[in-house]
């Protein structure tokens, strides 16, 4: 019997695409034998947005790249251009920033966990990783007022000192989060019909990856230990106690589980970081470009510059994002403003290895495949 | 021995002393066969009002059960506990613009909505609520609602490709191909049964799981048959098409399969199609696996109410096993089902089938 290949536009509106992004399938029945990623749906111009703020105004604007991750956002940036100026961050500083982040890759995670199992056809786990994703917003709720779009990291350390009865409840949280992770393993984990819906699906060998651009736990699935946190640690991970969760099995499943350890090595951190709490500063006391406010309302104000122009010079800087490898690159020209603001983001190159994991095989794994890569639309237009 | 819900009728009435001169008001005119026509009218409606009070309830409680096992409330706001949520489903439902999209087959589009709603209406015709509570004892009862069941594919198919929608397409295809993979299996698990009883007439089946071994252990046929049984409750989740094996709609991959395009009135039909589906298939398991009606008989209540409330707990003990089951695990692939469905259950509920024979020929039960 002669058939005819099917062209099926799966997206830009679709259930499971996680946002706007469209598939472009030549089907051949259920079997995929071609795959076109077209993106480009949310583009905003971030990067654009970049050269015409000054380096503080920029900030909100990174909440909004990947906005289940926002403080990692937060973070590169202004790691980028605390690079750029060289400005001193002092410990207390960064002890709530690598806080801030480790409770980001958590809920992120959570997050990506719940949307996997969704995309699976389970509808549980998704109800179950909110309920612990709330915990930890109000959390951040409690630090910053903001429960998705933080702005919280300011350029020299951060915009508030934790407030009264934080680390308590933040303790509280890592408690209750370690005996849900045994119950969502429960849930998940040990599921046959899970297990075959992931297994062998979605592979994607080291090689391919590395060539892909491929970052973060998505790569670690495929066996290669590459997390930046270990190979050019940065702020006080150097004197943290944790490991770098790899997964040999290159599949879907793997991936999986890698954000699963993931989470549990997040809370370690969490544990450590809390436990060992310096105090001082929250922002970096040093004297930079025109003279600070005085009388200012909050220390962030007192001491650093709304306007400060950075010497002429350019950085690039990576950061390991719950979702891979995130790079800022800023080129100052000793004005008010970058010169230009180059983003790398995770989302976008985990994005492009998708058709090489799944031509071959059926609807249901790319679902499947596609929910393991763990991306954000607004990460991968910008 | 009351057969049926008609005799039952004309018993009742009997009884309280109406149906003679009932009866020979009609039969003045040479007429009784008008007399027969309205009481079974009136079975059917009884019937139909039952099954769509079930439907609405299973809409309600399945939305609560979800909500339940994932720390939510669910519907509230309507009625005590959002029981009346169906009602305003209902209502919003009938309100909404009915779209015909331009390049659909308007004709095919329209008829299969009441194609898939007639079969699962149907199924309850031989299907005993109770000691005697039964439309029509159908001598073929099994082979009956096995060969129903089967025509739910055939709507799913005619929307799919009335739609001119690809997912709707697909989804039809997938439902196609699952069916054919999972009604044999089931009726080969359910001959097993049949050979066992000698008939094919549900009432029997009942009747022989009657009584209990030891004055505990109801004589069911889930623990005589449990091969069978296992085999049975796959086939007819399949056949319920629900997680894990939803696949004609799989929202997704499929957004909603089959019926993308279907809105208003027609997707309402499909939903309480689906329910009412649901509690057909659930009513077969209890009838050829649980017992049916049967349940310890107490003093002074007539058997009928008895047996009906066994019945209705029972099988909501089944529906409850199918809502759990699709608030907990994922959905299969097409493709594992088909080999599920050709490559395990046929070649078992086969073996199952010879053993069942052997023994029987053999005389050893």
């Amino acid at each position: 019997m002669e058939t005819d290949e099917l062209l099926l536009n799966m997206g830009p509106v679709h259930p499971a695409t996680h946002g706007v992004l469209r598939f472009k399938l030549r089907m051949d029945g259920e079997i995929i034998r071609d795959c076109e990623i077209v993106m480009g749906y949310l583009h905003r111009g971030t990067e654009k947005l970049g050269e015409m703020k000054t380096y503080l105004q920029f900030i909100p604007y990174t909440d909004r790249l990947d906005y289940l991750s926002a403080m990692p956002n937060n973070y590169a940036y202004v790691k980028a251009v605390e690079e750029l100026a060289d400005i001193e961050v002092p410990l207390r500083a960064e002890y709530i920033r690598v806080l801030t982040l480790e409770l980001n890759r958590i809920i992120n995670h959570l997050v990506f966990m719940g949307s996997l199992i969704l995309d699976l056809g389970a509808n549980t786990a998704i109800m179950w990783g909110f309920r612990e994703r709330e915990k930890a917003l109000q959390l951040y709720e409690m630090l910053c007022g903001a429960r998705m779009t933080f702005s919280y990291m300011r350029i020299g350390g951060v915009r508030e000192d934790l407030p009264e009865g934080f680390i308590p409840k933040l303790n509280d949280f890592i408690k209750d989060m370690e005996k849900r992770i045994v119950d969502y393993e429960q849930l998940i984990n040990g599921n046959e019909i899970f297990l075959l819906r992931m297994k062998n699906i979605g592979v994607i060998n080291a090689d391919e990856a590395i060539n892909y651009g491929m970052t973060g736990p998505s790569l670690r699935g495929s066996g290669v230990n590459y997390d930046i946190r270990k190979l050019e640690p940065y702020s006080i991970y150097p004197d943290i106690d944790f490991k770098a969760c790899v997964r040999k099995e290159c599949d879907s499943y793997a991936r999986y589980l890698v954000r699963m350890d993931e989470m549990k090595e997040s809370l370690h951190i969490l544990r450590q970081v809390a436990d060992t709490m310096p105090a001082g500063d929250i922002i970096t006391t040093q004297k930079y470009g025109i003279a600070p406010m005085t009388g200012a309302p909050s220390a962030v104000m007192t001491y650093f510059p709304r306007i400060f122009t950075p010497p002429v010079g350019e950085v690039y800087t990576r950061t390991e994002a719950p979702k891979g490898e995130l790079g800022f690159y800023v080129v100052s020209d000793g004005t008010t403003k970058p010169y230009r603001v180059k983003i790398r983001s995770p989302s976008f190159c985990n994005l492009v290895a998708l058709p090489k994991m799944i031509v071959g095989l059926k609807i249901p794994d790319l679902i499947a495949a596609f929910g393991t890569i763990d991306i954000v639309l607004g990460d991968v237009d910008r | 021995m009351i057969a049926n819900a008609y005799e039952l009728v004309v018993y009742i009435l009997s009884a309280i002393g109406i149906y003679d001169p009932i009866n020979g008001f009609f039969q003045n005119y040479g007429m009784e066969y008008l007399l027969r026509i309205i009481i079974i009218v009136v079975e059917i409606v009884v019937l139909l009002v039952f099954v769509l009070l079930t439907v609405m309830f299973l809409s309600w409680l399945e939305r609560k059960m979800f909500a339940w096992v994932q720390s939510r409330y669910g519907p509230m706001i309507t009625g005590p506990h959002g029981l009346f949520q169906p009602i305003a489903d209902g209502i919003k439902l009938v309100g909404k613009e009915d779209i015909i999209p331009a390049g659909a087959d308007r004709w095919i589009f329209t008829l299969a909505p009441f194609i898939i709603f007639v079969p699962a209406l149907l199924v309850f015709i031989p299907l005993p609520f109770g000691d005697s509570l039964i439309i029509s004892d159908l001598r073929i009862g099994l082979l009956y609602i096995i060969a129903i069941s089967a025509l739910s594919p055939v709507s799913i198919l005619l929307a799919g490709w009335a739609s001119n929608n690809k997912y709707s397409l697909m989804g039809a295809m997938r439902a196609v191909a699952q069916d054919i993979s999972y009604t044999i299996p089931l009726a080969l698990a359910a001959i097993a049964v049949v050979l066992y009883v000698g008939s094919l007439s549900t009432v029997d089946i009942v009747r022989a799981q009657e009584g209990t071994w030891f004055d505990i252990i109801p004589r069911w046929f889930i623990f005589v048959q449990p091969l069978a049984f296992i085999l049975f409750l796959i086939a007819s989740i399949a056949e319920m098409g629900r997680i894990p094996f939803d696949f004609q709609e799989s929202e997704q991959e499929l957004v909603a399969g089959f019926y993308t395009e279907y809105s208003g009135m027609k997707f309402a039909m499909y939903f309480l199609g689906e329910y009412a589906h649901m509690f057909a298939v659930s009513g077969v398991i209890v009838t050829v696996f649980l017992g049916g009606w049967t349940g310890p008989v107490l003093p002074f209540i007539p058997v009928q109410i008895t047996s009906l409330v066994y019945f209705i707990i029972k099988t909501y003990a089944v529906i409850f096993f199918a809502m759990w089951l699709r608030d907990t695990v994922p959905r299969m692939r097409i493709d594992q089902l088909l080999n599920l469905g050709w490559k395990i259950m046929i070649p078992l509920a086969l073996l199952n089938l010879l053993v069942t024979s052997f023994l029987l020929t053999a005389g050893v039960v």
